[in-house]
């Protein structure tokens, strides 16, 4: 097994372990969306035109949950001092480690999200314009937040800084994939546009997110 | 295989921890570094693993694989065992050998060597640090590196996981290997050097240590 597939193995194995994250991103992202409908009331209309919207902010909200753990839980047990010291080149290693986060946490969100939906009033195309804009978005989700995980890895309670780090670098990705969604629901906007803006902003954070985040974590070493 | 290291110096933020270090260590030999808490030994085998940056001096591996660095082809043991309490004792082992570039194949062997073969589908959160300690050393065996940079590895051992730790250190400087050794007590091996870092100054107060290193035959 080559080094960078057996740390994706094992963040996959651990993630679906007892106290992995997979698990509660998925129970957060239910509980926020469910409590939505309580606070709005019963305009269906009103859910109808804010549900893309909402779900696409508990989405966010929800893969930032597991995030501060990425890498400082290899920090506090001292594996972290093995990865930097290995032969695998720390760009990759980081990259799988933001892949096994993603498909850990992010893909039972996109997997949630239709059922969801009919909670908010949103009819068949529009739960596939949502579940199409989170599945090409929440990578780009994962990649930022790895550049924010990275940055607070030595710090006892990052939690909290990474939200402040990472959500405002993540307004892009928001704005772009809840106006794809919502040009599926309301119009008048084409679905294409925005969406080949959510596509290139991925592109860009898969091809920026592991070398940023690994020059973070080389800074850290000290 | 020859490490030699040459008026090497530490800075731990803003503080001079130690400088004008000087040593060298061939294959099958041992450097024991010594000295008070605070004297820099964990600061100076990190910085051989290349997990700090060296201050001043310079650090030099003759003999070595030219295309790696010196952290690459050596094993880091530190204070911390690098173990996931959610993987057992086997996944943990499996993932370091495959992350450090070996085979599958010697994980059984290695975990008889050091005494964890019983205990292999536990997982790791029900070890005691003895044991904790002893599945890291696992990673040593498991993995051929020719360094061993080995922090306090005997700190949480009990006597004859001890032994077992002095017997495969011997096995190790037999195949040419070399060890940098920080230690407080006896290391229950003979070693070679032996590098005290708090010579000049024995008890300095917070903020002066500036240990000069002296190296001994």
């Amino acid at each position: 097994m080559t080094p960078v597939a057996a740390i994706f193995v094992r963040d996959l194995r651990i993630a679906v372990r007892v106290g992995g994250g997979a698990l509660m991103g998925v129970l957060f992202f239910l509980v926020v969306v469910t409590l939505i409908p309580f606070a709005l009331g019963p305009d269906l209309a009103l859910l109808k035109r804010i549900g893309p919207a909402i779900l696409w902010l508990a989405a966010l909200l929800a893969s930032l949950l597991a995030l501060d753990r990425l890498f400082s839980a290899d920090h506090e047990d001292g594996s972290l001092d093995l990865i930097l010291t290995g032969r695998a080149p720390l760009e990759l290693v980081v990259a799988a480690k933001g892949l096994a986060h993603w498909l850990s946490t992010s893909v039972p969100l996109i997997v949630a999200a239709p059922l969801l939906g009919l909670l908010l009033n949103l009819d068949a195309p529009a739960e596939l314009a949502l579940v199409l804009t989170l599945l090409v978005g929440t990578p780009a989700l994962t990649f930022i937040g790895l550049i924010g995980a990275a940055i607070a890895v030595t710090l006892r309670r990052g939690g909290l800084l990474l939200a402040v780090l990472v959500l405002p670098l993540t307004v892009p990705v928001l704005t772009f994939g809840v106006a794809a969604a919502n040009a599926v629901v309301t119009g008048p906007t084409p679905f294409a546009t925005p969406f080949t803006i959510l596509c290139a902003l991925t592109l860009a954070s898969l091809a920026i997110g592991p070398f940023a985040a690994a020059a973070a974590l080389r800074q850290e070493m000290e | 295989m020859r490490l030699s290291a040459s008026d090497l110096a530490c800075r731990r933020g803003g503080r001079e921890v130690f400088a004008g270090l000087s040593f060298s260590v061939e294959a099958g030999e041992v450097l024991a570094v010594t000295g008070r808490n605070g004297a820099g030994k964990s600061s100076l085998l990190r910085m051989v693993a290349g997990l700090l940056r060296i201050a001043g001096g310079r650090l030099q591996l003759a003999g070595g694989d030219p295309q790696l660095t010196i952290g690459e082809q050596a094993h880091y043991l530190g204070h911390l065992d690098a173990l996931k309490p959610a993987l057992t004792v086997t996944e943990n082992l499996r993932f370091w050998s495959g992350f450090l570039g070996t085979s599958a194949a010697n994980i059984g062997p290695s975990l008889e060597a050091v005494g964890l073969h019983r205990l292999a589908h536990l997982p790791a959160a029900y070890l005691s640090a003895g044991q904790r300690r002893r599945l890291s050393i696992g990673r040593l065996v498991a993995v051929k590196r020719p360094i061993w940079l080995l922090d306090e590895p005997a700190s949480t051992l009990d006597a004859s996981a001890q032994q077992r730790l002095v017997d495969l250190m011997r096995e190790h400087l037999a195949g040419a290997g070399l060890i940098v050794v920080a230690t407080h007590g006896a290391t229950g091996l003979t070693a070679t050097h032996e590098l005290q870092l708090d010579q000049t100054v024995p008890y300095p107060l917070a903020g002066e240590g500036q240990g000069r290193g002296t190296l001994r035959k």
